[in-house]
């Protein structure tokens, strides 16, 4: 069963083609894992399917409804959530807001009953708070529970940004970059991370440059080099495709 | 409830806040100071709004004076042109620049920055020009008298009757904004000025929420311009100029962004300023671009934040 | 008929020539620093009180007069650029914009203050006698905005086009890391910036001041709406605030003439609206994407 498919998706800007006629899908369970070169059009794929950019043509299917032009707000109503390669995280919020930010569609959003402090909102509000301390815990950041969340190091900031795609309830979790800049024991936290959030039954799909990390925790890999799909398949198959080493892995891949 | 709080901004301030209107008529010797605390009330009304909108949501108003002036004046034409009630000439002004913003607000908060102040500031100045211009109406540039001020039947007779009626309407709207700021429609707002990609992904549809507050704002300007006409019984069209324009933004900035204290104690600053400042007589002007400059450049996220912050660090 | 409509229009080339060399201002300045810089219109204002200073009160002749008032109005661009934008590069645009208008009243202040509230009078540059031109009767100093506005677009072009700093300048718009990686000092490009557009708006002041007179309040409108021009051609391009500034110049004589003289001053401001909503990024400007 298919929850995310695109379908002869094409996206330039300028003269640069970005995404060229790509056609993939991904199906609902598993973790699945995008790799290619830079520029390959990975976290642009992530921008078209999250709705931030309009493809100029193709469509994109969620769970079998056609997502093509909705505006990104939506998305999240869908079961779609992500993380960002630059951090997006609200630097002018605390950690546990950030989470309760991630909860909105789950709250109690309604303009009057909050400006008149209705019990209700506030007891909603009391059990979101509880709710986002708890996925911080899930995603090890206990200690930071109440930290202001620019006071805290790049690598609590990754894991911050997963709790609060984690909030919104999402489906399909998409991660871009979720291991750039970490060291090699951090890498291993968000390997593992990874593996605890998709036993909860959320299908993940991480855009990845680390090979360890990607060639541990997926079942799936799809290769995208300059905007269109290269090869897909298990680890090993993928280790083994003369185009992919070609374009790609190289000298790396002599390490796996 | 606890001791700890009283330290935060709903109890403790708010308590402060009554606490401070309730003992102030006491030290102020004559009328004159009275008009200065009740301009520094109703400023800071409209700063809370402005707040909301330039501080928490992260955007930016540069005519925000002309909601202020369109309440006034239309309190001002409903109630000494056609009679009607103040209570209702006041509720129907808000209830039309509620529109207003909200027909002008998608196409304008599409924008960001710069472009944004500049729409704000063109939108400003247009409602300026025709508060001027049309003259039968507004009685132009020279402005009009504004009758009698009741509710009810009940008319306040004299400053203090006044202090009172503004004191209490403050005290609502710091309640009423603090409640906005600490619910998910606070945090959305906060999001949206955090990163608007990141907010959208959260399903925090942020077009929304900019016309929101800034409809929100552009209303709570009116009801302040509305009251603040029947008070001082006159309006002129520089209540929605350029310059008025500049004081608002400049009170909220200098109070403190996302806070609302410090719009409070922004307006109670700008207001006061001036008065302290006609003892420069030609220097006022060099003076308060002086002060402008200074402040910006020295606090630049405001005076009670920062304060907020030094204390916070000494207590640790 | 065909003349009434003549002046018109010509009044309105004059004073849209003065927008243009203040939207120029803006859009140098924005261009070196992201900086909209709310006190362009007193550059304006100094250009023109300077000279009147000058010439009436320290008895120099015009001549003398202009390139002073001009150089004067340059050091305070460039104090203004030191004191005020330099301190807070790092600041929020709100910040940097509330900085700005700071310095406007500041300076209106102490134009106050040193020359008094009152309106004066320069004299023209060739004289006050109307040329008859086709049975419409021209302001000769109007000839000399506009011829003015011309020439400096022509050195505009060539400055930008071909001297290194104007390449300079360009780069630093376009991306600013980039160009201080290749070697191109930032500060310095900024200093010039204001010092440019501080010499453009004293130029304008020193040529119109003679039409409108001159006085401490001068510049606010004049900045406003050479903003409004600087927008309608694409903030940041030079050359589009030169045309901006014709548009909203004759659209605004042209109201004044058949709609409304009343509305006149709202013109600009209508257009800026229009601009924002339809065409943010101006005649001339480009779209940009936000990267995530």
């Amino acid at each position: 069963m298919s929850l995310l498919t695109v379908e002869a998706l094409s996206k330039a800007f300028g003269g640069n083609v970005a995404i060229d006629d790509l056609s993939l899908s991904v199906r609902q369970g598993a973790v699945h894992s995008i790799i290619g070169p830079n520029g390959a059009g990975k976290t642009t794929l992530f921008n078209l399917v999250t709705g931030i950019y309009t493809p100029d043509s193709g469509r994109i299917l969620v769970d079998g409804r056609d997502t093509t032009g909705l505006a990104p707000y939506r998305m999240a109503g869908l079961g779609l959530s992500r993380t960002f390669q630059n951090l997006q995280v609200f630097f002018n919020m605390t950690a546990l807001e950030n989470v309760m930010v991630g909860m909105h569609l789950h709250c109690d959003s309604r303009f009057l009953p909050a400006m008149l402090r209705l019990p209700r909102v506030v007891r909603r509000d009391a059990e979101i708070a509880g709710e986002a301390a708890e996925l911080l815990r899930f995603v090890g950041l206990a200690d930071s529970i109440g930290a202001d969340s620019d006071a805290m190091p790049y690598g609590a900031l990754k894991r911050l940004e997963i709790a609060r795609a984690l909030a919104t309830r999402p489906r399909l979790l998409l991660l871009d970059e979720p291991a750039a800049g970490l060291n090699p024991s951090e890498t291993t936290e968000i390997d593992d991370l990874i593996q605890k959030i998709a036993g909860t039954g959320v299908t993940v799909v991480l855009v990845e440059h680390d090979m360890r990390l990607v060639m541990g925790v997926s079942e799936h890999i799809l290769v995208l080099d300059r905007g269109a799909l290269l090869a897909e398949g298990s680890g090993e198959e993928i280790r083994h495709n003369p185009d992919v080493v070609a374009a790609y892995l190289g000298e790396e891949g002599r390490y796996l | 409830m606890r001791l700890e709080g009283l330290a935060t901004p709903r109890y403790g301030g708010m308590l402060g806040l009554a606490a401070v209107i309730a003992v102030l008529p006491a030290f102020l010797p004559n009328n004159f100071y009275f008009d200065v605390v009740i301009l520094v009330g109703l400023n800071a009304i409209v700063c809370i709004g402005l707040n909301l909108l330039v501080g928490y949501a992260g955007q930016i108003s540069l005519g925000h004076a002309g909601f202020f002036g369109l309440g006034a004046y239309a309190s001002a034409i409903l109630t000494s042109t056609y009679g009607w009630p103040p209570v209702a000439a006041l509720l129907v002004g808000a209830a039309a620049v509620g529109l207003l913003a909200f027909a002008v607000a998608r196409p304008i908060m599409k924008l960001r920055g710069h472009y944004l102040a500049m729409g704000t500031l063109g939108l400003g100045i247009i409602i300026a020009i025709v508060l001027t211009q049309e003259v039968e109406l507004t009685g132009g540039p020279d402005g009009m008298p504004v009758y009698g001020f009741s509710i009810l039947g009940w008319e306040p007779s004299g400053v203090l009757m006044w202090y009172w009626i503004v004191g209490f309407l403050l005290l609502l709207t710091v309640w009423l904004a603090l409640n906005i700021v600490e619910s998910p429609v606070g945090r959305a707002l906060r999001a949206v000025h955090g990163s608007e990609a990141a907010a959208q992904t959260m399903g925090v549809d942020v077009v929304h929420y900019k016309v929101l507050v800034f409809v929100v704002s552009a209303v709570l300007a009116s009801i302040a311009g509305s009251v603040f006409v029947h008070y001082i019984g006159f309006v002129t069209p520089s209540e929605a100029g350029f310059v008025h324009s500049i004081e608002l933004i400049t009170m909220v900035v200098l109070g403190g962004m996302a806070s609302i204290y410090g719009a409070v104690v922004g307006a109670a600053i700008l207001t006061m300023l001036p008065q302290l400042l006609t003892f420069l007589h030609d220097y006022e002007m060099l003076g308060f671009g002086a002060i402008m400059m200074g402040v910006m450049i020295f606090l630049p996220k405001g005076l009670v934040p920062t304060l907020a912050r030094l204390i916070r660090e000494r207590v640790r | 008929m065909f003349t009434e409509f003549l002046q018109f229009l010509l009044s309105g080339i004059t004073v849209g020539a003065t927008y243009a060399l203040v939207g120029v201002g803006f859009s140098i300045i924005y261009n070196a620093s992201q900086v909209i810089n709310f006190a362009q219109g007193e550059f304006v204002m100094l250009g023109g009180m300077m000279a009147w200073f000058l010439f009436e009160q320290a008895g120099l002749p015009m001549a003398a007069a202009i390139p002073l008032a001009i150089a004067g109005t340059v050091m305070v661009g460039l104090a203004l650029e030191k004191f005020a934008i330099e301190p807070a590069r790092n600041a929020s645009i709100v910040t940097l914009i509330i900085i700005t208008i700071g310095a406007s009243i500041f300076l209106r202040g102490g134009a106050q203050l040193i020359w008094g509230r009152d309106f004066h009078a320069v004299p023209a540059l060739s004289g006050d006698a109307p040329i008859n031109i086709s049975g419409v009767a021209v302001n000769p100093q109007s000839l000399w905005v506009v011829g003015c506005t011309l020439v400096v677009t022509i050195l505009l072009h060539w400055f930008f086009s071909r001297s290194m700093t104007g390449r300079a300048m360009r780069a630093v718009a376009f991306n600013m890391l980039a160009a201080q990686l290749a070697g191109v000092n930032s500060r310095l490009i900024l200093m010039f910036g204001f010092g440019l557009s501080a010499a453009l708006g004293a130029l304008a002041g020193v040529l119109i001041a003679p039409i409108t007179l001159t006085y401490p309040d001068v510049g606010i409108m004049l900045g406003l709406k050479g903003f409004c021009a600087a927008i309608l051609g694409g903030l940041g391009y030079p050359y589009g605030a030169i045309v901006g500034g014709l548009i909203v110049g004759i659209s605004e004589a042209m109201t004044a003439g058949y709609v409304s003289s009343a509305y006149k001053d709202a013109v600009a401001f209508v257009i800026i609206l229009m601009t924002l909503f339809f065409m943010p990024n101006g005649l001339f400007g480009r779209r940009g994407i936000e990267r995530v």
